[in-house]
């Protein structure tokens, strides 16, 4: 398997009143065609703003360093260096993004299948009207919209929560990208809707061959969709391994706590991780997370440790590895 | 069992549609929440568990009398909730209060925190001085894990879990026997809903409270809950001890609310 998406010491600041704070800090990650990363991390873990990184969606001003390799067909981009106008080539076309409102990405006064087929459209400017149609309708069906024809005459408001879900699905897929990115797709939806969501996911991935990159909160939901699972603290990975690994056998403190303190339907097993997320503005020297970790011993705070080797194809940011 | 709370053949509709962009179709109704009886033990959770749109949230406002129910009867510690008036029904209000699942929403953005939390103190007790309701609000700010120095900020310097833990104390600080608490933990991260899910658990075993709390989330409730209801389009489809529901579940709708958990890999 070739590397899809390769990134390499990637990091994202951003101005604010307080001075840069980097949200995203020296992420390294490769997704391989086909393949599927889950990206875990809570609020300020810098997951989302490493996405919009990916997609050259960063808010005006963002200073980025590091570097980005997106590999398709013979074609090499370096995506940190891309103008604006190749961009436009790359979203959509080479890499796609869900949200966890799909009104984020649906235009309500629009009906579905000319959504769809605008997204085509920008891709693919020289396809023939009806030839633009039937794919846009073929985007519906392969998404598990029943009934696609219909549904591609009706607005956004007209459909239920997870059919929205799905006609954002067929829209990020129906230019044909190698890369979907998926932040926190399920998170609103109910947990039956998000089964049949993370299955038809899954389904397009293998039929696909596309390389998926899920960002959630969710240990239990990463744990269906991702062979390959990275946490983030505080802008960093501080973990990185096969996902039965990093959620059977895990070595940083900050992962082991997540997985105690995730609810199951067992009871009493819970246990919070002490303290909260330090601000960007406040990090405290060294690992981001000793303050609230139980292990600390005094070289926690000398340095940021580098990711040590927990095993075959495992690694964890923690000086007790 | 002691029921502190009995709700008997409680009924809620709307009309569907309905607003500015609405075309016609007035008259037809949705029914919310459909003849549902049940009761309440002190100091018990009774938790409500079902997806979006089962009517769980009109059912915790109801039960505050938030909502007036179109049908039934609530009574409250032996009194007829629906029939208070005012002195009757503001001193039942002291004694039920309710925990949001959104703590950026429901609490005042220009108010300090002291003054948020000091709030109720100011509306049931107005022999108390500004000095006694400051002391009493430092006291419970202590008890929910926050130190006196937050009582002059305003809630946007907090954090989710800290504003939560801002509207836990300023629901207890009335001293109330019953606490409804709606999604109390699903919009705060994993680390800290469980800090917030463990706080609740011991402020109920100090403070002998009865919750009704409301989730859609299974693993969650299985953490707090001595009763579980499961509900669906309006009505209870299963009711049970904890235990029974999430390990023997009868009805085949809780199976199926059971089987979708995404579950962790074994260790």
């Amino acid at each position: 398997m070739s590397d899809l998406l390769e990134a390499h010491g990637l990091s994202v600041e951003l101005p604010t009143p307080a001075g840069w704070v980097r949200p995203v800090s020296e992420v390294s990650l490769r997704i391989a065609e086909g393949e599927s990363l889950g990206l875990v991390g809570e609020s300020g873990s810098g997951k989302t703003m490493l996405s919009l990184g990916l997609m050259g969606l960063l808010p005006p001003g963002a200073r980025v360093s590091g570097e980005a390799t997106l590999e398709t067909g013979g074609s090499r981009r370096r995506l940190m260096a891309l103008s604006e106008s190749e961009w436009r080539a790359v979203r959509g076309g080479e890499i796609a993004m869900i949200f966890q409102e799909p009104m984020t990405s649906l235009n309500p006064v629009m009906r579905i299948g000319a959504q769809i087929e605008e997204a085509i459209r920008v891709h693919q400017p020289k396809l023939a009207a009806s030839e633009v149609k039937r794919k846009a309708i073929d985007a519906l069906q392969r998404a598990a919209v029943p009934e696609p024809a219909v549904r591609a005459q009706q607005f956004p408001h007209q459909l239920s929560g997870g059919l929205r879900q799905r006609a954002m699905i067929a829209m990020a897929l129906a230019a044909g990208p190698r890369l979907l990115i998926a932040d926190e797709p399920t998170t609103a939806l109910d947990v039956t809707m998000q089964k049949q969501i993370l299955a038809l996911l899954d389904r397009l991935r293998r039929d696909l061959k596309l390389g998926l990159l899920f960002i959630t909160h969710d240990l239990g939901v990463v744990a269906q969709v991702a062979e390959r699972v990275a946490v983030m603290y505080a802008g960093r990975i501080i973990e990185e391994g096969s996902a039965r690994d990093v959620l059977t056998k895990p070595k940083h403190p900050y992962t082991q706590g997540l997985l105690k303190a995730s609810p199951t339907l067992k009871r009493g097993a819970l246990t919070p991780i002490p303290g909260i997320v330090p601000q960007l503005t406040a990090l405290p020297p060294g690992c981001a997370f000793e303050p609230r970790c139980e292990f600390r011993r005094s070289e926690c705070t000398a340095a940021v440790p580098a990711l040590r080797a927990a095993g075959e194809n495992h690694q964890a940011r923690c000086v007790l590895v | 069992m002691e029921a502190i709370l009995s709700a008997r053949g409680l009924r809620k509709t709307y009309r569907r549609g309905g607003g500015v962009f609405s075309q016609g179709s007035d008259g037809a109704r949705f029914t919310a929440v459909d003849d549902l009886s049940f009761e309440v033990a002190r100091g018990e959770t009774f938790a409500i568990v079902g997806e979006s749109g089962c009517g769980k949230t009109t059912v915790a406002r109801m039960l505050l009398r938030l909502i007036e129910p179109d049908a039934g009867q609530i009574y409250f510690a032996g009194e007829n909730l629906l029939a208070a008036r005012s002195v009757a029904l503001r001193s039942l209000r002291r004694q039920m209060q309710m925990i949001f699942q959104d703590p950026f929403a429901s609490l005042n953005p220009r108010m300090r925190v002291g003054e948020i939390v000091a709030e109720p103190l100011a509306i049931h007790e107005p022999g108390l001085t500004a000095r006694g309701r400051r002391n009493t609000a430092v006291l419970m700010l202590a008890r929910v894990g926050l130190g006196a120095e937050v009582l002059d900020r305003y809630p946007h310097e907090f954090s989710g879990g800290q504003r939560q833990r801002i509207g836990i104390a300023r629901a207890l600080i009335l001293k109330p026997k019953l606490i409804v608490a709606d999604e109390p933990v699903s919009a705060l991260d994993v680390s800290v809903g469980a800090q917030v899910l463990l706080l609740l658990l011991e402020l109920q075993h100090e403070f002998a409270l009865t919750y009704v709390f409301i989730s859609h989330s299974l693993p969650v409730v299985a953490q707090i809950a001595t009763r579980i209801a499961v509900m669906r389009a309006g009505r209870f489809l299963e009711i049970g001890a904890a235990e029974e529901v999430l390990h023997h579940p009868r009805h085949d709708y809780t199976r199926e609310l059971l089987a979708a958990v995404p579950a962790l890999p074994r260790t």
